[in-house]
């Protein structure tokens, strides 16, 4: 049980994986410029990247390992990614066309989330079983919401604020997200291992 | 080898198989007549309409929510045709489709047709025009937030409407769809 709760900890916080890893970038810098839209896409996101994680991690162990083919490795999560966002796509759209709205384009951009793929090797090399592996992508997939959201709000607030002219724009977008990765690095010694 | 090509083509035709099955058992019923009106539309997806793409106007259009002039790569055989599929009466083009509508604006008075009414400066909701009873009236640019009341206010139809060109100097990094607003004695009664 313990060991479970490490994990989220681990992965929302100390080792989140867009300001410490730096992966899952492009969605941190583009869908946040508004609360609704950085919502949407952390949700969509938290669902695929659990499923995904999952799955990867049940393909390797009974599929990829005893053929010993596990140099496919990353050729075969990507196809189990796009196949469960094609696969999550439909069954949304069908299920809760309020939810499909809401997600619009996010639901297919997601294959193209690098953190998406991080998650999944990531729970090959360190070995977390199946358990610890859907709890280990779905942490990360908290994890990358929470500093969605955070990120989202504090760019809204900027864009209303008096920057100074040089770093109007993106600019300062990249600065606050360099003060936050600096700020969770406080988190670091959150664990004494 | 062969096994790991047998595995991995394996793998995807079940992936393939999975999606196909839930296209079909997920499928989603769209509405016909938003289908018959994506056809009719030149899937330029421009945008010109204020919609995202031509599958939402053709969705605004069949919910009533958009007029069917509002398309200007179809032209006016695209409004002839969704005229006859929805049985209304063509229209012209709209005008304000193919320009954004939300470029700023300024009110200019031309100040030569002014009689000095003073009825705009009554519908002035931000007293950025200045003048007295029958001397001739202006637009103080800086002020103006181009809400177009004080035009139909004018009994001379002097005052227009005219484009900021954005420049380095005025543009500015554009505000979210709901600005911070925070949360004071008054704005927390109103909620």
């Amino acid at each position: 049980m313990t060991e479970f709760a490490l994990i989220l900890i681990s992965t929302i916080l100390v080792n989140n994986f867009v300001l410490v890893k730096f992966l899952g970038l492009c969605p941190f810098m583009g869908v946040s410029r508004k609360l609704e839209t950085a919502m949407g896409m952390g949700l969509a996101t938290t669902f695929v990247l659990t499923l995904s994680a999952a799955s990867s991690e049940l393909i390797d162990h009974y599929l990829l390992e005893p053929f010993d083919i596990t140099y496919l490795r990353t050729i075969t999560f990507i196809l189990v990614i796009a196949a469960v966002v094609g696969f999550t796509e439909m069954v949304v759209q069908k299920t809760s066309p309020l939810l499909y709205k809401v997600l619009g384009i996010y639901l297919p951009l997601i294959t193209t989330n690098c953190a998406v793929l991080g998650v999944a090797l990531l729970n090959v090399q360190e070995s977390h079983g199946f358990l610890g592996s859907a709890l280990y992508g779905f942490g990360a997939a908290i994890g990358f919401t929470l500093v969605l959201v955070l990120f989202a709000a504090i760019r809204e607030r900027v864009a209303v604020a008096d920057v100074p002219t040089p770093f109007k724009g993106n600019a300062i977008s990249l600065i606050t997200a360099g003060l936050m990765s600096l700020a969770f690095m406080g988190f670091s010694g959150l664990i004494r291992g | 080898m062969l096994m790991a090509i047998l595995i991995v083509s394996v793998l995807a035709g079940l992936f393939g198989l999975l999606l196909g099955f839930a296209s079909i058992r997920f499928k989603v019923e769209g509405d016909p007549i938003v289908d018959q009106i994506d056809q009719l539309l030149p899937q330029t997806q421009c945008g010109q309409c204020g919609f995202p793409g031509c599958r939402p106007y053709a969705e605004a259009i069949a919910s009533g929510e958009a007029d069917i002039n509002r398309c200007p790569p179809g032209g006016e055989t695209t409004v002839q045709a969704l005229a006859d599929l929805l049985g209304v009466e063509p229209k012209p083009l709209d005008a304000e489709a193919g320009e954004p509508s939300d470029i700023p604006m300024v009110a200019v008075i031309h100040e030569e047709y002014c009689i000095g009414c003073t009825l705009c400066i009554q519908a002035c909701p931000v007293d950025a025009i200045v003048g007295a009873p029958k001397q001739m009236h202006t637009v103080i640019a800086d002020e103006c937030t181009g809400c177009k009341l004080c035009v139909p206010a004018c009994p001379v139809d002097t005052i227009t409407m005219e484009p900021i060109p954005p420049t380095p100097e005025n543009w500015t990094w554009p505000f979210p769809d709901k600005p911070y607003i925070p949360i004071t004695v008054e704005t927390a009664h109103e909620q």
